[in-house]
């Protein structure tokens, strides 16, 4: 009887246990008859258990409640008119993300005044001070949009990208660069049918961290913080966490595919 | 999407464990794992009917994890990859354990993504060949010598690098 010769593709196929029982036997023959081989198979046995124990107990933690998939998908389904229960559930969960949220955070930030808390207080005093504005709510009107975008990058020092939220139902309005303690910023306003304003804040941060992100209250305005390639990001407004939060993922996601 | 719930869900910690293994950062990870989900429910209703849920899944996380760490090399690194705590990666457990998995996941970093990922698809993940060169998007042929290439060089980090005998201190005779 002629066999195939044993191939390297054999023996990693034998420590996956992907072979027929056939093919499994012929290797484990082949290994009876070179030690220096099934020793060095064996290792990778060992080495996969390792690894497989290594990560093991990430399954086993409780998730957090934004990977709650049921919870993005109902966030979704909600563009507009949310119900009183909705709000309640809403801020049961800010509750329970800004726990999470401050737990991720711990340790990581070592300047606050630098990181993610000053710059959702700073989005939040800017739009108390914009949003209301009736008169002159924007500097540059969206109708200039190049010059806005040359105008926040200049005063940034670097590119600065305007998410388009249309598809949201929130249509562009302009925007300015606002002062922070922190040097210059951009605010960026949008406003729906119904006239409700949203406004995302841009700045560089201090540290040029990448940070995760974080939802934050203010006096009744609700925000999402992120941090991402050296620029701190805040999408504020009078809405629900439920609301605001899948249209500040949306805001990271165009703005991470256009980097 | 209740039958998006019922396939995606089950899987979503075996999610947070491939993104912690490769971001090493739990926070990074999850947020990783947050976006892929979401761009996931966009995508559900495109997706192939007969598409597996798992390769499918775990693909759109793959290269989400790639685009980031790609990100992430084009800067300069505020933590060196050895600094970071080993309660973002593994398991304290015993000493002997936590030492043993502390090396096995130090040489695991340093091998490069396209070894490091098919490792943990496989090995980790328990995803078949089929499935796994789905998720790379590379032929089974690619995945199986990458696989190869893999262990050979993860377990000659290990083997040439055994830890110093003061690392056992309970081992130590004491004369």
């Amino acid at each position: 009887m002629t066999t195939r010769p044993i191939a390297e593709d054999d023996l990693n196929a034998y420590v996956d246990e992907a072979l027929d029982a056939e093919r499994r036997a012929e290797v484990v023959a082949y290994l009876d008859t070179h030690p220096e081989v099934a020793e060095r198979i064996a290792a990778y046995r060992a080495e996969r258990d390792l690894l497989r124990a290594a990560f093991a107990p990430v399954v086993e933690e409780p998730l957090p409640p934004q990977l709650s998939l049921a919870r993005m998908i109902e966030a979704r389904r909600r563009p507009a008119g949310t119900p009183r229960w909705a709000m309640a559930a809403a801020a049961v969960l800010l509750l329970a993300i800004g726990g999470a949220g401050g737990w991720s955070l711990r340790g990581v930030d070592a300047a606050p005044s630098g990181g993610l808390l000053a710059l959702g207080r700073e989005a939040a005093a800017s739009y108390a001070v914009f949003a209301p504005d009736e008169a002159r709510p924007v500097e540059i009107r969206a109708e200039n949009r190049a010059q806005l975008v040359a105008w926040t990058s200049r005063r940034l020092g670097r590119p600065v990208a305007i998410p388009d939220l249309a598809s949201s139902g929130y249509r562009l309005m302009g925007g300015r660069v606002v002062a922070t303690e922190h040097g210059p910023a951009a605010l960026f306003m949008y406003d729906d049918d119904k006239g409700n304003r949203l406004v995302m804040f841009a700045r560089p941060m201090t540290n040029g961290r990448d940070m995760p992100m974080a939802p934050h209250v203010q006096d009744g305005i609700n925000g999402y913080t992120w941090a991402d390639d050296g620029l701190g990001y805040s999408l504020v407004g009078a809405v629900a966490p439920g609301m605001l939060h899948p249209l500040a993922d949306e805001v990271r996601r165009q703005i991470r595919s256009e980097a | 999407m209740t039958e998006m719930v019922r396939l995606i869900e089950p899987l979503i910690p075996a999610l947070r464990r491939y993104a912690r293994a490769l971001l090493r950062d739990r926070a990074a990870a999850d947020d990783l794992v947050q976006d892929c989900l979401e761009r996931a429910i966009g995508r559900w209703h495109q997706r192939r009917a007969d598409s597996e849920p798992r390769a499918w899944i775990f693909a759109i996380l793959h290269n989400l994890a790639m685009t980031r760490l790609r990100r992430a090399a084009s800067r300069p690194r505020p933590v060196a990859v050895e600094d970071v705590g080993e309660g973002d990666l593994a398991n304290p457990a015993s000493q002997e354990d936590g030492l043993r998995y502390r090396d096995l996941v130090s040489a695991l970093s340093r091998l490069p993504d396209e070894q490091r990922t098919v490792l943990l698809l496989v090995c980790v993940e328990e995803l078949s060949y089929a499935e796994a060169a789905r998720v790379l998007d590379v032929p089974i042929g690619t995945v199986m010598s990458r696989l190869s290439r893999a262990r050979e060089r993860l377990h000659k980090a290990i083997s040439d690098n055994p830890r110093p005998e003061s690392a056992h201190p309970h081992l130590r005779r004491v004369k």
